[in-house]
């Protein structure tokens, strides 16, 4: 038996979960984010519309310079946040709902549901995701954001779904559990009210991971392409940069911003993701001075 | 042989702003057994793991000395070793018998492999096949069948597995075992077992024995010495013998009459009400007093210290003839002797 | 040996579910895919009949019932015959792949192993000495970590092949200069090339297996078997690795098919930016023509190898974990 002392007192939570550098910062950068999300494109307005020159360096007017067809990169790039967030946010929340779906059922139940459901998910996770999301993306013509989310979100759910069916496993054989089950509950309010309550901090880790993959997912299409072409996203600009030669041209202010986007949320978003890990796990906790 | 191989003195230990050991001094003789009992949470794995020079941070010591005294050459202060030194002195001197078997093999490598381990770090001189005789010798020893030395721990079972503890403890012939909750895990028969099992081993090779556990019916029947823990002191200290006859401390006197005798009539059972205290707060006087019956006023003031009592030592502020004049309270007095009469008369 | 034909069993029906997801994919399309694609051919010399027939019976377009078509889709693939590309016409979607993936094979082969191995290292010497100044680079890690790959490869395109000049900017070698061959100047200029891209693919990589690798280490170390091997007297070297590390290492393993997932996505990414000519490459090209054939087909082969990658490593895990062998 490890010997451990709890330190974490009241004070030192937040949200829940314990408080840290790490995540004041993660939830710092994703507030920021969903700031810039809701109302940057309120304040910047048309992002296609013509403001300046071709590629015009950044200048006080104009902070982030302009594209190649002299469209001011800032209003792109915050269209882009709330696109891109918006698509993450909606293809993590499906993911999820799948994911708890498959893993709390199957975990639960038991017997030959659980063995199909964890086939399913074992060869979901299997199957490469890009190649199949190219394809299949080319494939489905009319391609709205949501469409896209629900793609994207058909091949993040297998993951967090196995962690949830393992740690449902476990909780199956609690003795609250056995209690409801034997005064009769039905399985599914046993489910909803005994197991889902349990199962927060891994449900809120697979949220996070999912909207993360979604966006990394995404932005990896779009830069290929084959985005979403009505909305603009992070993934859509990087595209659109490409193309238009910034690279040879030497126009950093227009290829370097969006993908910073994506790895300064994703770092937010991970920085978050470790402190519910730390939750879970005590170990992992900074030793307290 | 009287002489002592163990000595430790004073020995605080913190977790940061937990005091969670708290200035504890004992005696361990050559070849004897210490019994140190208390609940979870009273310190004494701690203690086991600062005697061994296991704490991680943020456990440390804070203060106190610990030495061992080798049957030939010079005293070692092991609080001081480190490095090469501190590894080499590990195992050979001293071993340890974790709590949880399951846990404390490591999963991957086989039983082989774990005990060779020891050999190929202490003894490099060993060729392969003498490692491996020697490793087959010592699950013998403990009563395993020797061709199960190419299992992982998974495929034994809980017995077994402390079994293989136990024998790799043995391996170097240390001087002291220091044994953690080794039983605990375990269901009641094996339990026996292996207690058996330690005290053969011990008489066969004569090293001393450090048993913790809180489990106090355990240790009256092989300890020598015992020491009852409570809140990171020792609240009362004799031998084993002494302890369950003459009784003293109100704590110790609580988990006697907790058990209920197998043997003698039947009698209603005596919990301790109350809980442990939290180590992390500081607190006025004795640390048992918001339990116990028998506290007075003095008792939320001031910290009883270990005073010897005949041959016995006890923290308790009852025998305290300056605060307490009086005789101790007699209803203590009564009580203690209620599970000694019980196992006496039965 | 149960835990081997568990694992054979599953791959197959993966195996088998790839397959027949790639068979329905094109019966979603709208309209009709074989007339798009003869459409192309328009300007160029029109291909004989039976191209159309194979198109058909390949996309659907026929009058035979759902599951005839599927057995002719089968039949075809058991004699490895994956249609004719539109694109690189009249060459055999097989033979477009065959030229492509050796590229793919050697960069993702290599990168993946530098990787991991860097990343299981630095990761168990991270976690082995928390508290060090190790841990003050987490953060850039987790950084490192999210940076998309696609991003990262423009990045480095910029800053070390056009900025400072140091790298080729695209190509697997110096196609002007040199030929194909086992010539020490094939194989230099191979690597050269193979730098950015390789580059990229590490970059990104080993961060998310650092930070995995060392939370893992922290959890293990305070097992009672870690603290048992320090009290034993082990060296701690040996601690580290034969009792640390390789317990800390196994969910890593486990959580190979994801990690795998995310880098074969990176590694199209790269191709792409590098135009380096893999499979990634090619399926992007196939996309902007409209080469079903060959989409398709490219689909197939990358299922095929990240199966055959994950079954490797299933296995390799049953080596390591005897937990899982006896199980079954």
């Amino acid at each position: 038996m490890t010997v451990v002392v709890s330190l974490a007192a009241p004070r030192d939570r937040l949200l829940g979960l314990p408080r840290s550098g790490k995540l004041v910062t993660g939830l710092v950068i994703v507030g920021f984010f969903a700031l810039f999300a809701v109302i940057g494109p309120v304040l910047v307005g048309d992002p296609e519309a013509l403001v300046a020159g071709r590629l015009e360096s950044p200048s006080a007017q104009l902070w982030l310079g302009s594209t190649d067809t002299g469209q001011s990169v800032l209003a792109q790039l915050l269209h882009a946040t709330r696109g891109s967030m918006l698509i993450g946010l909606v293809a993590g929340v499906l993911a999820t709902a799948a994911s708890l779906i498959v893993g709390v059922v199957g975990g639960y139940v038991g017997g030959w549901l659980d063995e199909a459901f964890s086939l399913l998910s074992n060869v979901t996770l299997v199957i490469p995701t890009l190649p199949l999301l190219i394809v299949v993306a080319d494939y489905v013509e009319d391609s709205g954001p949501v469409t896209y989310a629900l793609i994207i979100s058909l091949i993040s759910w297998a993951g967090p779904s196995r962690v949830i069916r393992s740690q449902v496993m476990s909780l199956r054989n609690r003795d609250y559990v056995d209690a409801a089950r034997v005064s009769g509950e039905p399985g599914w309010r046993i489910m909803i009210f005994h197991i889902l309550p349990n199962l927060t901090p891994v449900i809120a880790s697979g949220f996070v991971w999912a909207v993360i993959g979604a966006i990394l997912t995404e932005s990896g299409l779009s830069a290929l392409g084959l985005g979403g072409g009505s909305v603009t996203s992070w993934g859509g600009m990087l595209y659109f940069a490409q193309n238009g030669s910034a690279l040879s041209l030497g126009a950093w202010w227009w290829f370097v911003p969006p993908g910073l986007c994506i790895a300064a949320l994703g770092t937010g978003l991970s920085l978050i993701n470790f402190s519910i890990d730390e939750l879970m796990n005590p170990r992992l906790r900074k030793a307290a001075a | 042989m009287n002489d002592t191989v163990l000595s430790v003195r004073n020995l605080s230990v913190a977790y940061g702003q937990t005091r969670a050991v708290r200035d504890i001094s004992f005696e361990l003789g050559r070849g004897q057994v210490l019994g140190i009992a208390g609940e979870s949470g009273c310190g004494k794995s701690t203690l086991a793991y600062a005697i061994n020079r296991l704490l991680q941070p943020p456990g440390r010591t804070t203060s106190g000395e610990v030495v061992f005294h080798p049957q030939d050459g010079d005293p070692i202060d092991v609080l001081a070793l480190d490095g090469e030194a501190l590894r080499r002195f590990r195992w050979r001197r001293v071993a340890m018998v974790f709590q949880s078997a399951m846990n404390a093999l490591n999963p991957v490598l086989s039983v082989r492999r774990q005990l060779h381990d020891v050999f190929t770090t202490h003894e490099p001189s060993m060729s392969k096949r003498e490692r491996e005789e020697r490793s087959r010798e010592l699950l013998n020893l403990v009563g395993i069948d020797p061709g199960r030395i190419g299992s992982y721990p998974h495929e034994l079972s809980g017995g077994m597995r402390q079994r293989v503890l136990i024998a790799m403890a043995m391996a170097l012939n240390p001087d002291v075992v220091v044994l953690d909750e080794p039983t605990t895990a375990l269901d009641v028969v094996v339990q026996r077992d292996i207690l058996e099992e330690i005290d053969r081993l011990r008489e066969m090779f004569g090293f001393a024995v450090v048993f913790i556990t809180h489990d106090l019916s355990l240790l009256l029947e092989i300890s020598d010495q015992l020491a009852i823990m409570y809140g990171g002191r020792i609240v009362e200290y004799g031998t084993s013998k002494d302890t369950l006859l003459q009784p003293r401390h109100p704590y110790t006197v609580g988990l006697l009459n907790s058990f209920p005798s197998l043997r003698g009539e039947r009698q209603a059972l005596h919990g301790i009400p109350g809980s442990p205290p939290d180590l992390s707060k500081e607190v006025t006087g004795c640390s048992f007093a918001p339990r116990c019956p028998y506290a007075f006023e003095g008792c939320h003031k001031y910290e009883p210290e270990l005073d010897s009592i005949q041959d016995s030592f006890v923290a308790c502020l009852q025998y305290d003839r300056r605060l307490h004049p009086a005789r101790p309270d007699r209803r203590l007095l009564e009580r203690r002797f209620e599970y000694a009469e019980h196992e006496v008369t039965s | 040996m149960a835990y081997l034909w568990r694992k054979l069993g599953f791959y197959a029906v993966a195996l088998w579910a790839a397959l027949t997801i790639n068979f329905f994919i094109p019966r979603l399309i709208r309209g009709n895919p074989v007339d798009i694609i003869l459409s192309r051919f328009q300007t160029r010399q029109p291909p004989p009949p039976e191209f159309r027939r194979t198109l058909e019976i390949m996309f659907g377009v026929s009058d035979d019932p759902l599951w005839i078509q599927y057995l002719a889709y089968l039949r075809h693939l058991a004699t490895g015959d994956l249609g004719t590309s539109v694109l690189y016409y009249p060459a055999p979607v097989t033979t477009v792949i065959g030229q492509a993936m050796p590229w793919t094979l050697g960069l993702v082969s290599i990168s993946l192993l530098i990787t991991m191995g860097l990343g299981v290292g630095l990761g168990m010497v991270a976690g082995w000495r928390r508290g060090s100044w190790l841990d003050s680079l987490i953060p850039s890690t987790t950084f490192l970590a999210a940076i998309p790959y696609f991003w990262l490869a423009l990045l480095l395109l910029f800053l070390l092949g056009g900025g400072l000049g140091w790298f080729p900017l695209n190509g697997a070698y110096d196609y002007a200069h040199v030929r194909m061959g086992f010539t020490g100047d094939f194989i230099g200029s191979v690597l050269y090339h193979g730098v950015l891209p390789a580059l990229t693919l590490v970059i990104s990589g080993v961060a998310g297996w650092l930070l995995g690798m060392r939370n893992m280490m922290v959890s293990t170390m305070a097992e009672d078997y870690v603290v048992m091997a320090r009290a034993k007297g082990l060296r701690p070297r040996r601690v580290m690795i034969a009792y640390a590390a390789r317990n800390a290492v196994l969910p890593s393993v486990t959580g190979f098919a994801i990690t795998l997932g995310f880098f074969v996505g990176g590694q199209v990414a790269t191709e792409v930016v590098f135009s380096y000519p893999g499979v990634g490459f090619a399926l992007l090209q196939a996309v902007g023509s409209a080469d079903y054939p060959l989409m398709q087909g490219l689909f197939l082969m990358i299922s095929a190898a990240v199966l055959a990658a994950n079954l490797l490593v299933d296995l390799l895990y049953g080596l390591i974990d005897p937990r899982v062998r006896k199980a079954g």
